[in-house]
């Protein structure tokens, strides 16, 4: 298995779309993210073989070039049990975008040019080992973001993009601090992989940690960096919100457990406690924020917020079981929010609104597109059988592992959490949905086209798949998990 | 041992009829879908009844003790290392008679709906979600790991919503089905953090290692388990107590039980199935599973078990004589019913007689589920033929539901507790179990049996006694043809007959045999006591006349608060609307508006406004740089002098 192709079918498939015209644009963007899912499933499935086979390097199908000999800058890419899954839900969450944006009129090349180029990014940082080109592909992915909201936005759109990323930006610039920080400690490397080996000494951990840590969680939407999520979400186009909560956001999650906390285990330890408790009060005021909203996208990108939180809980737990439930947390969330934008989208296209109290009734007129949201709906309140419900209960566990007062009383008030969920989901879902139809004019509403269809089945197939067999998933997650936390146990 | 083909059988073809009327019910059964549903049920129900037949007589027991087997399990999901929610069939009797419940009642309520439902547009997705909800149940009851319990549980707690909305364009309907899902959902809350705690205690998910290493004296886990503790309170207390607190939730006991009576908006015989005999007796089962940790390890809380169950008894049996819609009464009803299970499992001990209420309380919920459900099918067709709930609108209906009249009156002989109907056994039980461990419970549910005799009656001469309903309807249907009455007649026979089970030979709390036998002079006093309500009832209800509101008038307050469910309806409304969305939704939302993200914005105005402000130094002009200049010059020539010499 070759992971440069991980990087160079998304830049073919982006240079393909510049180069075609018309209606063949969305073709091509097509293909590539059908083709992109076929590799991400390649790789799985080789992953999976290689375990099965017994290998049991940290890092597998490793590949190394060195760029710049000065400063050691060097292409290294190789993926574990996380990175897989990661490759995965781009793949998954960059397919559907593609589908549900089907009907874009306005500059089409270029929007799907620039989605692809998203894509890339996230592909390109989630096979990365070295940190300056996992910077790199960070960055590469705010740009298209700015551009996507900027352009095809609605409502205060120019504000949004501002806001969204120099708000990205300010938390690249706390990453690039943190980078060389440990660049500097750490016998002049950026390759994450020798960086480990290196001892840092504990005082410059701390130093270090908060830069990578925080510059991370801004775009993970960590409580209280998290105001450009709903400000971004209201504004971008669908397949833009899709990526931004269904990819974009797992970046930062992916950073902070892969460089900050996997690279500085003691600086971990030392703001764990900070972490557990920005985490739970997002959780429970990201729900109870969520549950006054009266437009889908603040309520979803909210929701969004605390969701988040589950995963940020589970780093900070710092065990196995709570880390392997964040990374759950990361995937589920991520395929969950994807439709759930998607879904909003396709009611925002036919009723022209996004106000919860605009709709009611709308099962009668949309029943396949009601009942998807229904589906994401219950998976968002973590209904057992769907994916969410997994990753939470994982993270239950894990983090009641810890034995004492304060881990307790986190997890109690991130599992209240549940009830306010289930409060403003089913408030949502049955204000639009159930009742009798609000408006004359939705009865010639039609239901959802084949590309919508195909888009929300993948997704949900994927949310029902994890939480009907979660095995699978949890164990390709779980060795990768513990090679962090063994870290951090000092093992 | 147990086939697992057959055990997986009954749970997999529900579920097999939801995934073909969910997915395809449209386009291939429009018409026919309920009865591919009912086949499907009516092979899953002959399964359970042969599996039951193969356990209680064949191979269940060794030397007179009934054992717990695992025919299937699996790992579903790998916490670490020793802990796993495990999927997997539990055989013991009690998952077997709730097999045979489950799939008998709901058998009978397929039969029924195919009548009571006909004409309805969305019938596939009525029956696609009686599959979900019966296979949901069937899982719970057969599980043999707390976690998988939880799962399922959910499972039946979304169906109980989707079926509650299934008129979904009724904004009651709406309201109701919300309720009930977020009601329960919080004391899920307690049950989860339970789990949680019994998890960490016995390291372990699986039920019958679990409650292994809790009740064994001086085990590892008990001795670990004993040195936490949290406000005084023993971490397994806790974790029983919030396990109860989900099984109180789930069977709407006092004060988790404002959804039962909101719940009956949905179809009739929806309510038969799910809110009476099968899914609301999840509390009790879950106590019943869980009963040796109760019983040994945490004694004090199998306490409050016993007065939550005598409270919501009592209660509910008094909210039951005021109202008047008549699904209403039979939810309250319902209530009471279970508080008298849930109090038996309080007042019961672990093994040989002193386990007398376990039985006790299994066996009432067998005969529950037989008559309960039979009195709502009962009003399904009083309210099919009627089109109202409200008994104010029914009255002389005998004659012209003549089938309905007799069935429902056998049930209520039945709940009443009049010998030798079914009710009357398991509730003698009860009393007795009560009578002998607390007699303070003993009294409440003395005084609970005559209210029950007496608003059942109340019930059951405003629908078939006093002054003729008369039909204006153009069409009449009478009871609804053969498909509606088959399931009245077969419960019916359940109600009148199902008390000669010798039931303590099969469900006792340690799986041996008890031998109970009815005792006459322990059995007057209450059974007088039913008597004495029927008899107020037929006093005041069987002809027309200003008696009850005479009534009413002299217990003036009691009357009104009772009427008004004891304003708890009002205390919750507060506490939701007020506190929680006014109070803490309205602030988390304008906090984050106005706080953090003012702070975001304030950053970005304060750099705008410094740049404004240094911007001006770029002026272009040479004066002003020759000027920058100068001052440059001299302040580095002061300091150059003066302070680094």
């Amino acid at each position: 298995m070759n992971l440069l192709s991980l990087i160079l079918l998304p830049l073919l498939t982006a240079v393909t779309v510049l180069l075609c015209r018309g209606g063949q644009v969305k073709w091509v963007a097509f293909a590539g993210a059908v083709l992109q899912l076929a590799l991400a499933v390649a790789l799985m499935v080789a992953y999976s073989h290689q375990r099965a086979a017994g290998n049991i390097a940290q890092m597998l199908f490793q590949q190394q070039y060195l760029l710049f000999r000065g400063v050691n800058i060097g292409l290294h890419v190789g993926v574990d049990g996380i990175s897989v899954a990661m490759v995965l839900l781009t793949s998954l969450v960059s397919l559907a975008g593609v589908l549900v944006s089907w009907k874009i009129e306005k500059m089409t090349k270029e929007f799907y040019f620039l989605l692809t180029l998203l894509a890339l990014g996230a592909y390109g940082f989630f096979i990365s080992l070295n940190l300056f080109v996992l910077f790199f592909f960070l960055e590469i992915s705010v740009i298209p973001k700015y551009l996507l909201i900027g352009i095809w936005g609605t409502g205060r759109k120019e504000y949004s993009a501002n806001k969204l990323a120099l708000m990205l930006m300010g938390g690249s610039a706390l990453i690039l601090v943190g980078m060389l920080g440990l660049y500097f400690t750490a016998g002049h490397s950026f390759d994450i992989l020798s960086i480990a080996n290196m001892p840092i000494p504990a005082n410059t951990q701390h130093l270090i940690f908060p830069f990578l840590f925080v510059g991370f969680g801004v775009f993970t939407a960590m409580f209280p960096l998290h105001t450009w999520v709903p400000d971004g979400h209201s504004s971008a186009p669908t397949a833009g919100s899709m990526f931004l909560a269904g990819i974009s956001m797992k970046l930062g999650g992916y950073g902070c457990l892969r460089v900050a906390v996997y690279l500085l285990p003691e600086g971990a330890k030392q703001y764990a406690n900070i972490i557990i408790v920005l985490s739970a009060i997002a959780i429970l005021y990201g729900a109870f924020a969520t549950m006054m909203q009266k437009d889908l996208k603040y309520m979803n990108a909210y929701s969004s917020v605390s969701h988040v939180g589950f995963s940020l809980l589970g780093i900070g737990m710092l065990t196995q079981t709570a880390v392997t439930g964040a990374l759950l947390q990361m995937v589920s969330h991520g395929l969950m929010t994807a439709l759930f934008f998607a879904v909003i989208g396709m009611l925002y296209d036919r009723t022209h609104t996004r106000m919860v109290g605009e709709m009611g009734g709308l099962l009668k007129v949309l029943p396949f597109i009601s009942t998807v949201l229904f589906i994401v709906g219950f998976c968002s309140l973590g209904l057992p059988g769907l994916s969410g419900f997994v990753a939470e209960m994982t993270v239950f566990v894990g983090a009641w592992q810890t034995d004492d007062i304060f881990h307790r009383a986190a997890t109690i008030a991130a599992a209240a959490s549940i009830v306010v969920t289930a409060v403003y989901i089913l408030r949502a879902v049955a204000q639009t949905t159930m009742g009798p139809v609000k408006n004359e004019q939705f009865l010639h509403l039609k239901d959802a086209a084949w590309y919508e269809r195909l888009a929300a089945m993948l997704l949900v197939a994927a949310i029902v798949g994890i939480g009907m067999a979660p095995g699978w998933l949890a164990d390709l997650l779980r060795p990768a998990a513990e090679i962090i936390t063994n870290r951090i146990a000092g093992k | 041992m147990p086939n697992v083909t057959i055990i997986a059988l009954i749970v997999l073809l529900p579920l097999a009829a939801f995934l073909l009327l969910g997915l395809f019910g449209k386009s291939l059964f429009n018409k026919g879908g309920g009865i591919v549903a009912t086949m499907m049920m009516l092979v899953s129900a002959v399964l359970a009844l042969y599996t039951a037949y193969q356990y209680f007589f064949v191979y269940g027991s060794t030397g007179g003790v009934y054992h717990q087997c695992i025919p299937w399990q699996i790992t579903w999901l790998q916490f670490y290392n020793g802990l796993s929610i495990n999927i997997g069939f539990l055989v013991d009797p009690i998952s077997v008679i709730m097999l045979v419940v489950v799939t008998f009642i709901s058998l009978m309520v397929h039969i029924y709906s195919l009548g009571y439902m006909k004409g309805e547009g969305r019938l596939p997705v009525y029956f696609a979600f009686l599959g979900l909800f019966t296979f949901s149940m069937l899982g719970l009851v057969l599980a043999s790991n707390i976690f998988q319990t939880y799962i399922f549980w959910e499972l039946v707690g979304v169906s109980s919503f989707l079926l509650i909305g299934f008129y979904y364009n009724r904004p009651s309907a709406v309201a109701a089905c919300k309720k009930a899902f977020i009601v329960t959902r919080f004391a899920d809350l307690g049950f989860l953090i339970g789990i949680l705690i019994f998890s960490f205690c016995a390291n372990t998910l699986d039920f019958s290692t679990l409650i292994q290493r809790l009740t064994a004296t001086g085990s590892n886990e008990v001795k670990t388990a004993a040195t936490y503790s949290f406000m005084g309170i023993s971490a397994l207390s806790w974790g029983a107590v919030l396990v109860f607190i989900g099984g109180a939730g789930k069977s709407a006991m006092f004060p988790l039980h404002i959804w039962l009576p909101d719940a009956m908006e949905g179809p009739t015989p929806v309510s038969a199935l799910i809110h009476a005999a099968t899914m609301v007796v999840a509390g009790v089962y879950l106590v019943a599973r869980l009963f040796p940790v109760f019983a040994i390890a945490t004694p004090g809380v199998l306490q409050i078990v016993g007065w939550v169950g005598a409270v919501s008894a009592i209660i509910a049996a008094v909210i039951a004589c005021t109202q008047t819609d008549i699904k209403r009464v039979l939810a309250y009803s319902t209530m009471s019913q279970i508080g008298f299970m849930m109090f038996a499992l309080g007042v019961s001990n672990y093994g040989g007689e002193q386990g007398l209420g376990y039985t006790a309380a299994m066996f009432h919920l067998f005969t529950h589920a037989m008559f309960k459900a039979l009195l709502f099918l009962g009003a399904g067709s009083v309210i099919h033929y009627v089109h109202n709930n409200d008994m104010a609108a029914m009255g002389g209906l005998r004659k012209q539901l003549p089938i309905t009249h007799i069935t429902f009156l056998i049930a209520c002989l039945a709940i009443a507790g009049i010998p030798p109907f079914a009710g009357f056994f398991s509730k003698e039980e009860i009393l007795l179990a009560a009578y002998q461990h607390n007699t303070a419970i003993y009294y409440i549910a003395l005084v609970t049996s005559g209210l029950t005799a007496f608003y059942m009656f109340r019930l059951y001469f405003s629908i078939f006694w006093g002054k003729p309903y008369e039909n204006h309807s153009a069409h009449r249907h009478g009871e609804g043809g053969f498909v509606m009455v088959l399931p009245l007649v077969l419960l019916a026979v359940g109600a009148a007959a199902a008390g000669f089970i010798p039931f303590g030979h099969f469900v006792t709390s340690d799986g041996s045999r008890l031998e109970s036998s009815v005792h006459v002079q322990f059995s007057l006093l209450p059974v007088g006591l039913a008597l004495a309500g029927i008899f107020i009832a037929t006093w005041m209800y069987k002809t027309d006349s200003d008696r009850p509101a005479r009534v009413a008038a002299s217990i003036g307050g009691l009357y009104k608060a009772a009427y008004h469910k004891f304003y708890i309806d009002e205390v919750y409304v507060f506490i939701t609307k007020k506190i929680l969305f006014n109070g803490i939704g309205k602030l988390a939302a304008w906090f984050d508006r106005s706080i953090v993200d003012g702070l975001v914005n304030l950053t970005g105005t304060c750099t705008v406004a410094i740049s404004r402000g240094i911007k001006k130094m770029q002026s272009g002009k040479v004066q002003g740089y020759a000027l920058y200049f100068l001052a440059g010059v001299i302040v580095l020539a002061t300091l150059f002098i003066y302070v680094w010499k």
